[in-house]
């Protein structure tokens, strides 16, 4: 059959295609939809689950792995340096079956905290990586992932970026698939207990197979070389695919596309680039190809000139494009590239759309209420990584600071340790919670912190398209399970004061967090209400025109994009409104009817 | 047939589905077949972008910038925006009825999109349809991704069947929303065809 699927599909109906027999994964964008897909699909005979975390994901896999299974695990970039200690050994130990680890890149970035590449990790952890260009490549390579995992027993990673993720294809898949059959774990301490020995012997008989798999990858039918001019266009990725929109009608220039950037596919470069007198390096994040290529150059006297991030022609942030690319190639090979735009320079002043917090999303009322707490008292609001990072825009600005998973609840501790006088707040959300805050609550309790945690349970992983986690009693086999309790976990931990409230009861909510301010120690204040995204909404708010002074409060309080000004007065958009009522609290004179209370 | 179509709009409006009703009926009419969307934080409320690229000389999975042959403009201002991929002497249809973002309700820099519809005209071939005055009977603008493909079809702009396009959105949307959708789409294409007609750049 054939399916009309974007690059994450295509991925996960690789796996399902290569007999797949385990699937674990942590959401993030741009990764989450493989899993998703997986469960879409007939997989009877797989076993799927979200885990708390990509550490607990890689780890599930590799036992997997070791049992001669098949195994799959999805996260984006930034999930693998929280799998990076298991993967770091994992290299040194091997596997079985084959285990291939998604890692999907946010050149950008666009929905990320950082820019960095995942062909780095590889190389860091000596493990092969395949870098499609396309959706069907992307399809393709995760079969071929499988087969090189297991004919060398190694963890291997495919390196997808965004726009390979989100793009969408038509690929033939077969109607049904069928599990890898395998053998079982077979126990065997001298392979799989990682001992300082081991990891000796190990290391060197890595590197030894390593350059093996450069010679195999030499031969890839990935890694390919088109055209015969002496000046040379080196690529991989979606960049690949910008160069080639570029070069579409130039079959003269030679393209040199690299799929499998470690190990390093050494004779097949020296092979492609030769008669070649100057290469130009395009690919997005870090330097990684242009490095090798003059890495290669120097080990075999080649004399070329090496062109590329390092020496400017190509930008070292942001993505590539077909025009960026367009620009940098005509450049390079002295043609024009370029096509007519229409004149934009006189355009008028757009208006800028940050993401927002949705209308009627509960972590609005959360951040309100605890602004409204701490009014003329000095405060310190850490945030975490999820949809209510966006609580530090304005009017909000409750978000101080946000580093990575889980990093505020431990962060909190540390203003509380270096300012006297000032309330230390962490806002996390529930799947961060579970996925990396509840060891950051044992450590405030531990050292004695004082800091008030915030939990916006709102019982989803909003951001990346409402996941079941922990929380939440669902799991990905489709199976009702028990809630963890996140005010037992918090109980168990030894948090002595623990309160549950609804956010939108603002009343409530501001005088919990009054209370938690009087006191000392690890204070825990549980905000719950469900996604609105997710949940039916009650009956919507409308603002009585002949009550409303058009003072605007509601609008420079809150933020919400459901509350407009349409010829000079303000009023509900009952298309967006879902009635959370938190604007008819800030009224001064209660024009704002609807919603709960009503 | 080679076609590339920029839909933009505001994150909410439904351009994801207009992308997916194009792609599939586009597939289903025996073309090739690309496509992009814009997932994950830029969704809430953010400018969003769908790219859908028609034709076998396909590489890049985005439209490089001038080159799309129909802009599909859920905003004033995004059409704006996006202009620079359209490629000179192709339509835009553009709705007239601005968002106004949060940001902009804080600021009150008086963006009503009326500044952008005139920039428009002046830039490119325009079929300008207020959403909220044609959505009207059907009690919400989040129709408008439907009436949008009805104007695109019916004013000969897109290139694939109507009743393809109509079997793709029955397919495509909720059960219990078909009749409204249905009506939606022949809205659409009514004020096309009188577009396509008349020939009246409105």
């Amino acid at each position: 059959m054939k399916e009309y699927i974007m690059g994450n599909g295509a991925i996960a109906l690789g796996a399902l295609c290569s007999g797949v027999n385990l699937v674990s994964g942590y959401p993030g964008t741009p990764s989450s939809e493989i899993v998703e897909t997986v469960y879409k699909y007939p997989h009877e005979g797989v076993y799927l689950e979200w885990s708390v975390n990509e550490k607990a994901a890689l780890e599930v896999a590799a036992a997997a792995a070791y049992s001669g299974a098949r195994a799959l695990v999805t996260m984006k970039q930034v999930g693998l340096n929280v799998a990076s200690d298991a993967l770091m050994s994992l290299a040194y130990v091997g596997v079985k079956g084959g285990l291939v680890i998604v890692s999907a890149d946010d050149p950008g970035p666009i929905s990320s905290q950082t820019e960095q590449d995942t062909r780095r990790f590889a190389d860091f952890c000596r493990i092969p990586v395949f870098d499609p260009s396309t959706p069907e490549e992307a399809f393709a390579m995760t079969g071929d992932a499988f087969e090189c995992s297991e004919k060398y027993h190694t963890p291997v990673l495919l390196r997808p970026t965004t726009r390979i993720c989100h793009a969408y294809v038509s690929i033939d898949v077969p109607d049904s698939f069928s599990p890898w059959k395998y053998e079982g774990f077979i126990k065997d301490s001298k392979r799989w207990v990682v001992f300082p020995g081991l990891s000796y012997m190990n290391h060197g008989m890595i590197e030894e197979r390593n350059a093996g798999i450069a010679v195999d990858f030499s031969k890839y039918r990935f890694n390919h070389v088109e055209g015969t001019s002496p000046k040379a266009v080196v690529t991989s990725g979606v960049s690949y695919a910008y160069v080639k929109e570029c070069l579409k009608d130039r079959q003269d220039i030679r393209i040199i596309r690299i799929a499998t950037a470690f190990p390093f596919p050494r004779e097949f470069i020296l092979h492609a680039m030769s008669g070649v007198s100057e290469v130009l390096c395009i690919e997005e994040l870090s330097p990684y190809l242009e490095e090798q290529i003059l890495k290669t150059a120097g080990m075999h006297h080649l004399n070329i000139t090496v062109h590329g991030k390092l020496d400017g022609s190509v930008p070292q942030n942001g993505e590539m494009s077909t025009e960026l690319a367009a620009g940098i190639l005509s450049g390079f090979l002295d043609i024009e590239l370029s096509v007519e735009l229409i004149d934009t320079g006189d355009a008028p002043q757009l208006p800028v759309r940050p993401p927002v917090l949705c209308a009627g999303c509960p972590h609005r009322a959360s951040f309100y209420a605890v602004k409204k707490a701490m009014e003329g008292r000095k405060a310190i609001f850490c945030g975490d990584i999820g949809c209510y990072t966006l609580g530090n825009a304005m009017p909000l600005d409750m978000v101080d600071t946000c580093l990575c998973m889980g990093a505020g609840i431990t962060m909190a501790q540390g203003f509380a340790h270096t300012s006297d006088d000032a309330v230390c707040f962490a806002f996390v959300g529930d799947s961060t919670f579970f996925a990396s805050g509840m060891t950051g609550v044992v450590n405030a309790v531990y050292n004695e912190a004082d800091m008030i945690l915030c939990v916006l349970d709102n019982s989803t992983t909003a951001m990346t398209g409402h996941q079941p986690h922990p929380g939440t009693g669902k799991n990905m086999m489709g199976n009702i399970v028990d809630k963890v309790d996140i005010a037992k976990v918090l109980d168990g931990i030894g948090v002595k004061s623990i309160v549950t409230v609804d956010p939108l009861d603002l009343k409530a909510s501001v005088t919990a967090i009054k209370e938690a301010v009087e006191q000392k120690g690890v204070k825990a204040i549980i905000f719950r209400s469900p996604c609105i995204a997710v949940s039916k909404p009650q009956a919507k708010c409308s603002i009585d025109p002949s009550k409303c002074v058009n003072c605007k409060k509601c609008i420079k309080e809150t933020g919400c994009p459901a509350i407009i000004i349409a010829e000079g007065r303000v009023r509900t958009d009952e298309n967006m409104c879902t009635g959370c009522g938190l604007c008819s609290h800030v009224c001064p004179v209660s024009a704002i009817g609807g919603g709960p209370n009503e | 047939m080679n076609k590339d179509i920029l839909i933009c709009g505001v994150g909410g409006q439904g351009t994801v589905l207009a992308s997916k009703i194009i792609a599939a009926s586009a597939s289903i009419a025996g073309y090739q077949i690309h496509s992009a969307e814009t997932i994950g934080m830029a969704q809430r409320g953010g400018s969003v972008t769908s790219h859908v690229r028609i034709g076998d000389s396909v590489y890049s999975p985005l439209i490089p910038r001038g080159r799309a042959d129909l802009l599909l403009a859920f905003e004033p201002a995004e059409a704006v925006r996006n202009l620079g991929y359209l490629q000179k002497g192709a339509t835009a249809i553009v709705n007239t009825a601005a968002i106004r973002p949060v940001t902009e309700s804080l600021a009150e820099t008086g963006y009503d999109g009326s500044k952008m519809v005139r920039y428009l005209a002046d830039k490119c071939t325009c079929i300008f349809v207020d959403a909220d005055r044609v959505c009207a009977p059907f009690g919400s603008s989040r129709f408008f991704n439907i009436v949008i493909l009805g104007i695109a079809a019916g004013s000969n702009r897109l290139g694939i069947s109507e009743d393809i396009l109509l079997e793709q959105i029955e397919k495509r949307v909720p059960a219990k929303y078909t009749g409204i959708n249905k009506e939606a789409f022949n809205v659409g294409l009514e004020f096309g065809r009188e577009e396509a007609l008349t020939g009246q750049i409105m």
